[in-house]
């Protein structure tokens, strides 16, 4: 696994504000903590988690579109390694052409003054790319086209195009400098179904002609689920389980991806939902829980997991979790959960309780 | 349909919805006909502007500016001893506002939109008992708590005088699921109630819904584009296709054996968890929906349908076909429903 791009111990906080806006912060909030990844050159990593998990933040602060307060980002191209995090902002602007971003919205992220033609172009010319204006037409036809636009669509404005369509618009923009790196900040979750599909099958065709690697957030585990080669799973600010598509899915190690695993609902009305349902409400992020974030609304926690917090521990080749009880828990996978449960009989996580210590 | 079983609570009969604009009116809905029955769930789905709000707001009537319905019927069958037709009560008046609420209940995607922000949840809630029931304020106080708590939110009679900005997403749709359903309606209209909500958060709406559905007997019409919320569910589904019912009937019906080219394409078009092992492609639907003002002639879908017809499929009108419970409107639909 040749990596592109490596975080170690990556922290971002927000200052909280208790008093108007003026005031000063009373605190902080951290929307990221302590994430330590690695996406491969080529590769799709999912990034999945409830909202507020961090998930978006993360994404920001790979780009430095946020600062993180601590930790390291490299990017790994092939003349040389770029150290993100030590970057001038000049220089940080000059890296941006290797790592772009597809946002949510397609409505809210084009420009309606500006035509489609000048906003595909636009990041070769803030770039200072000094390509001729025949050339960087050229590109921009030629990436309008990879993205499934015709030429006659470039002198129109956005407002002409539906969703769909808006969103290859972005596409194209995001591609135009060829970059190695795209966020892809919940690319198809503004969109109809049948346009979803398209917008999947077109990421993954570029994908395997442009090769780009994706970091892709989402919180449609089953669009996850078809285009990520591995997925990392966020709970307040911290990575829980990270491992492959199939690993992390079939056989979660972490109690969190178990219970978002048991609650997508599949379409197939003899696949019945059993979704495990979390107690409580999610902390606030701001005054975590001690130890173990999670322990609050898992149902297996122990007095351990409110003294000691869970490291990101390695269990089998490439997949990870911060859980206390991975090796002894027998959680159940997105596929157990709905057409196994019959045969298992009544289920118990334990296979050995007199193990860990579980108080009542 | 008009003679309906004693279980039936709605039956919607050839219902039409038009946009007046300058002088031309534009149908939004055309011809819609379904039914639900107590403790049944049906689902419409449909991609955006197939017209699957604008059908259940007209059920409420609150239709919003220039659009009006042009025909048809919309007969409820209440528990409170409502019987007739929605239609004929218009959109105004006292009539109608004794029903909104009272015997049909709304709960909408966003919650946050659906709160006013300066008031407490405890007085929005129990101002629709207090409208309808003509009841004092210890009682209506006394009804918002109990379900409150059989919502499921936490410490119910603090929640009461608590303000929507303090409720996370999933204690607000738990909030809105109480206020309509307040003065136990026979009817629950829920528009995509939890699109703007996590998975796990949506689980456990679902699963609240459920459980309301068995205990109080409720019909639910579930409007919804997720297939998978469809399947988890729907006892009945009904497909909208711009502005038109294209197919109908039993989940595993739809499910199983889709009858519509449309139905099949959007069932190929979603990824399933079971996506990982077999690495089958999902297959998009080429084209988008229709704008309304300017849809097909003929069947709406044929522009994008892999096995229309022509000239049949775009003059003329597509046919109905049913068997037993299962209706499709497509030419080829007697071979599909065989």
């Amino acid at each position: 696994m040749q990596p592109l791009l490596k975080t170690e111990h990556l922290t971002v906080r927000y200052a909280k504000r208790s008093g108007g806006f003026w005031s000063k912060p009373s605190g902080f909030v951290s929307a990221v903590e302590y994430v330590s990844l690695t996406i491969a050159r080529g590769e799709t990593l999912g990034l999945v988690g409830e909202s507020g998990s961090g998930k978006t933040t993360l994404g920001l602060a790979i780009l430095r579109a946020v600062e993180p307060e601590s930790g390291r980002i490299e990017l790994f191209l092939p003349e040389n390694t770029l150290d993100v995090t030590a970057l001038s902002k000049r220089e940080l602007r000059e890296a941006r052409r290797h790592m772009q971003m597809i946002f949510q919205d397609p409505y809210s992220s084009l420009n309606p003054r500006m035509t489609v033609r000048d906003i595909i172009s636009e990041p070769l010319i803030a770039q200072h790319i000094g390509l001729s204006r025949k050339d960087r037409d050229a590109r921009v036809i030629d990436i309008a086209e990879k993205c499934g636009l015709n030429r006659e669509q470039l002198r129109r404005y956005p407002h002409a195009f539906s969703g769909g369509q808006r969103q290859r618009i972005a596409i194209a923009r995001a591609l135009v400098l060829n970059p190695a790196l795209v966020v892809c900040d919940e690319p198809i979750s503004a969109l109809d179904v049948s346009i979803q599909a398209q917008i999947l099958n077109l990421l993954a065709s570029l994908q395997e002609t442009l090769g780009l690697t994706y970091l892709f957030i989402a919180h449609n585990l089953a669009a996850v689920a078809y285009v990520c080669d591995r997925v990392a799973v966020m709970y307040l600010g911290r990575i829980v389980e990270i491992g492959t598509t199939r690993d992390v899915y079939f056989t979660p190690r972490h109690p969190y991806t178990e219970a978002l695993m048991s609650a997508v609902p599949e379409p197939d009305p003899d696949a019945p939902l059993r979704p495990i349902l979390l107690e409580g409400e999610r902390p606030d992020p701001s005054n975590p829980p001690s130890g173990c974030r999670f322990r609050t609304r898992c149902r297996y926690a122990t007095d351990l997991c409110a003294a000691k917090i869970p490291p990101l521990r390695e269990l089998s080749d490439g997949h990870s979790a911060a859980c206390h009880y991975s090796e002894t828990l027998q959680l159940k996978g997105a596929l157990d959960l709905r057409h196994a449960e019959e045969k298992r009989g009544p289920h118990d996580p334990f296979r050995s309780p007199s193990n860990v210590g579980r108080h009542s | 349909m008009s003679a309906a079983a004693d279980t039936t609570v709605l039956s919607v009969e050839n219902l039409s919805v038009t946009l007046k604009q300058d002088r031309d009116s534009i149908g939004i809905v055309d011809n819609v006909s379904f039914s639900i029955d107590r403790s049944e769930v049906l689902a419409l789905v449909g991609e955006s502007g197939s017209g699957k709000s604008v059908t259940a707001l007209s059920l409420m009537q609150l239709l919003g500016a220039g659009l009006s319905i042009a025909g048809g019927k919309i007969m409820l069958r209440a528990r409170d001893g409502f019987r007739g037709d929605i239609v004929a009560l218009g959109a105004k008046g006292k009539a109608i506002e004794s029903i909104r609420g009272r015997s049909m209940g709304m709960i909408f995607q966003e919650p946050m939109s659906s709160f006013s922000p300066v008031r407490t949840i405890g007085a929005q809630i129990m101002e629709v008992v207090q409208v309808h029931d003509n009841s004092g304020k210890t009682n209506a106080r006394d009804r918002a708590a109990d379900l409150l708590a059989k919502v499921g939110l936490p410490d119910p009679l603090g929640a009461l005088s608590r303000y929507p900005s303090e409720f996370s997403g999933g204690m607000r749709q738990r909030a809105m699921i109480a206020r309509a359903l307040i003065c136990g309606p026979s009817l629950l209209i829920a528009d995509e109630p939890t699109t703007a909500l996590d998975v796990t958060i949506q689980a456990q709406i679902l699963d609240l819904l459920r459980s309301l559905k068995r205990e109080l007997g409720m019909a639910i019409l579930f409007i919804t584009h997720d297939l998978g919320i469809v399947a988890q569910m729907a006892d009945r589904v009904a497909i909208m296709y711009s502005g038109r019912i294209v197919e109908s009937g039993p989940v595993r019906d739809i499910f199983r054996r889709p009858a519509h080219p449309y139905t099949r394409a959007l069932l190929d078009a979603v990824p399933r968890l079971g996506d990982i092992d077999r690495r089958r492609r999902i297959q998009p639907i080429a084209g988008s929906m229709p704008n309304i003002f300017e849809a097909p002639s003929g069947c709406r879908f044929h522009p994008r349908c892999p096995i229309a017809e022509q000239p049949r499929c775009s003059s003329e009108a597509p046919p109905d076909f049913r068997a037993g419970r299962h209706a499709v409107a497509c030419i080829h639909g007697e071979a599909a429903l065989a």
